[in-house]
């Protein structure tokens, strides 16, 4: 946030002789934003490290009550029974690990098989000739205009009578194929690879499977790693789906467990800490992504909400 | 980054760079194209196509689940225009992205405006973005807690100020509002982007000039941003709008439809119907009716789109 490219961007010579007070409003806005997105976030780990306990007769301070990791330790499932009960456990459990490695797995497998998929299907529409191609790719993209609940509805009759309720491959089944989304995507960027790269490819004698393994593939690395890491968070984040077909324990994804712990929580006295625990850890790994990649994300939304 | 907004440019073109080119060899690479495809066909043919006419079929059965679905004509959509609890629930979902798209599209409009003439930080434009990354659920457990009764710091705050505390949730007057602004906190910054990358295709020469004039800031958002922005607008508020429409994970979470039906939104409804009491061909028959709903307001918009087009050259 330094102030050093702000006095570069300011361009306008209207804006720099006018008196500063101006910019200054627009740049209080802005910061009031900021805190606003941020405060939340922060509300989220004050309350997580709290004691459940003291956290009534402290609500008004900004920081922890009586600063501890207990909540952690509850939904962790590190904290024996009394443990939990002194500091206002509510007794209800979450078995984090199990719903987390469901929560990994299932959306690393859409990820992984969406991904390529999709790119498969991109070359053939970017790099390839063939007849009707484009009206084909509208009828792909027409389905980006149906609502997920229109498909949802036959696709959970479909896993069920394929007798895949409550199992990984009924989670991620409608997700490994394509989303329409993706191959339009990665379409547009198979389409600026330069067509003399992929000619000498062929009089080299090398065919499409190769120049799409190792030429397109790599070309669109960075592509390909985007749309990578917006599949990733957005099979982590899905709650619909698995809430239809994977409501049991041992299949459980993270959000689904969320709402179920959320829901046992008792009306009276609710474990507010472990449930911000909880919700911490939940989106721990969205927020770890979203550090090191958070550029690369912001680019890319630019980008596809241009189109 | 520069390289993705380099190519952002050529993507505004991509049928030239396929046609431009020497004339390809063989006419046909089909039987490559078919290998290529076959997978993302499957999962369209299977997950997209199948479903989107099974559910056609579907509204005008009676369906459990457990026995064949039996044809009964336009039943469920005779029900339909009789059912109290689906003029509810179009209403509430109406009254949620009314509140949702107004007072996101303003607060994102200004945003993104203000990220463009103030910075290109692009640390801002991430903070911004952050809430839309995490899950619908985080967010609603978050301000769930927040806007708690009793013990919720927003509560706290305004009875510092000398206000009663609102049960934001449990009260009827209050849940949509609620829940409508949860979400516009989740999604501002993610809609002021996509407006951002709008703003930034309006070439900066344009404000220079207006400057040398000696337009004001508000005169040249009238005159400039506004006009020009139109298209990117409507776009934005295509697709925002359908998404609003598809208000779910938050209710689930937080006010399962209650209190009595002033969080029953349609989404809500028809899972309702659909996966607790196995209603799935009257459930059917309300898809079609959002569906029908969702594709005359995208019609509607596109429609203005082109005629914002005009008013661009």
């Amino acid at each position: 946030m330094s102030h050093v490219p702000t006095a570069r961007a300011s361009f306008s010579p209207a804006g720099r002789r006018r008196p500063n007070w101006q910019r200054m409003a627009a740049w209080a806005i802005l910061v009031l934003f900021v805190l606003i997105t941020l405060v939340p976030f922060y509300w989220m780990l004050r309350i997580s490290l709290s004691d459940n306990r003291t956290l009534a007769a402290n609500a008004g301070s900004l920081l922890p009550a009586d600063f501890t990791l207990g909540a952690f330790k509850r939904v962790l499932g590190i904290a024996t029974l009394s443990e939990a009960t002194a500091e206002g456990g509510s007794g209800a459990t979450i078995d984090f690990w199990r719903y987390l490695a469901n929560s990994v797995l299932t959306s690393a497998v859409i990820t992984v098989c969406q991904v390529f998929f999709s790119a498969m299907a991109a070359y053939a529409f970017a790099r390839l000739r063939w007849p009707g191609r484009e009206k084909v790719f509208f009828v792909f993209l027409t389905a980006l205009m149906v609502p997920p609940i229109f498909t949802a509805l036959p696709n959970f009759v479909t896993v069920q009578q394929l007798g895949l309720l409550n199992t990984y491959a009924g989670i991620v089944l409608p997700y490994l194929f394509m989303t329409p989304f993706a191959v339009f995507f990665l379409r547009q960027f198979f389409l600026n690879i330069s067509r003399e790269v992929e000619e000498a490819a062929i009089v080299d004698g090398a065919g499409h499977a190769r120049i799409f393994f190792r030429l397109i593939v790599p070309m669109s690395s960075a592509p390909i790693a985007t749309i990578s890491l917006l599949v990733y968070i957005g099979a982590w984040n899905e709650y619909f789906w698995p809430l239809l077909v994977g409501q049991e324990d041992d299949v459980r994804v993270l959000t689904v467990a969320l709402g179920i712990f959320r829901s046992q929580t008792p009306q009276a006295g609710p474990d507010w800490a472990g449930l911000m625990a909880a919700t911490l850890l939940a989106a721990l790994p969205v927020i770890a992504l979203f550090t090191v990649f958070g550029r690369w994300i912001v680019n890319s939304i630019q980008f596809s909400g241009i189109k | 980054m520069s390289a993705i907004t380099e190519r952002q440019h050529g993507a505004s073109a991509p049928r030239r760079d396929t046609s431009v080119p020497r004339r390809r060899r063989r006419a046909g690479d089909l039987p490559v194209a078919l290998v290529f495809l076959l997978p993302a066909a499957v999962g369209f043919g299977v997950f997209y196509l199948w479903p989107t006419l099974r559910t056609m079929y579907l509204s005008f059965t009676d369906y459990s689940l457990l026995a064949p679905p039996e044809w009964v004509g336009a039943e469920n959509y005779r029900r339909l225009f009789q059912d109290p609890l689906f003029w509810n629930s179009l209403r509430v979902t109406v009254e949620y992205v009314v509140i949702n798209i107004g007072v996101q599209t303003v607060v994102a409009l200004g945003l993104a405006v203000l990220m463009h003439r103030l910075t290109r930080s692009g640390l801002i434009r991430g903070v911004l973005l952050l809430p839309y990354l995490v899950a619908n659920v985080v967010v609603a457990l978050i301000w769930y807690t927040m806007l708690d009764a009793q013990l919720g710091i927003v509560n706290r705050a305004l009875e510092w100020v000398g206000l009663d505390p609102v049960a934001f949730f449990g009260e009827t007057a209050t849940a949509i509002p609620t829940i409508a602004l949860v979400n516009v906190w989740r999604h501002m910054g993610y809609t002021a982007l996509l407006i951002f990358a709008g703003l930034q295709a309006i070439p900066r020469t344009v404000y220079e000039a207006a400057a040398t004039d000696g337009a004001s800031e508000p005169t040249m958002f009238r005159r400039i941003t506004l006009p020009l922005l139109r298209p990117t607008l409507v776009l934005v508020l295509v697709l925002t709008v359908i998404g609003s429409f598809q208000i779910f994970d938050t209710v689930a979470v937080t006010t399962k439809g209650g209190p009595v039906n002033a969080t029953r939104v349609i989404y809500y409804y028809i899972y309702e119907l659909a996966f607790q009491r196995f209603d799935f061909g009257y459930a059917a028959a309300i898809c079609v009716a959002l569906f029908a709903i969702l594709a005359g307001l995208a019609l509607m918009q596109l429609k203005m789109l082109r005629a914002g087009d005009t008013d661009l050259d």
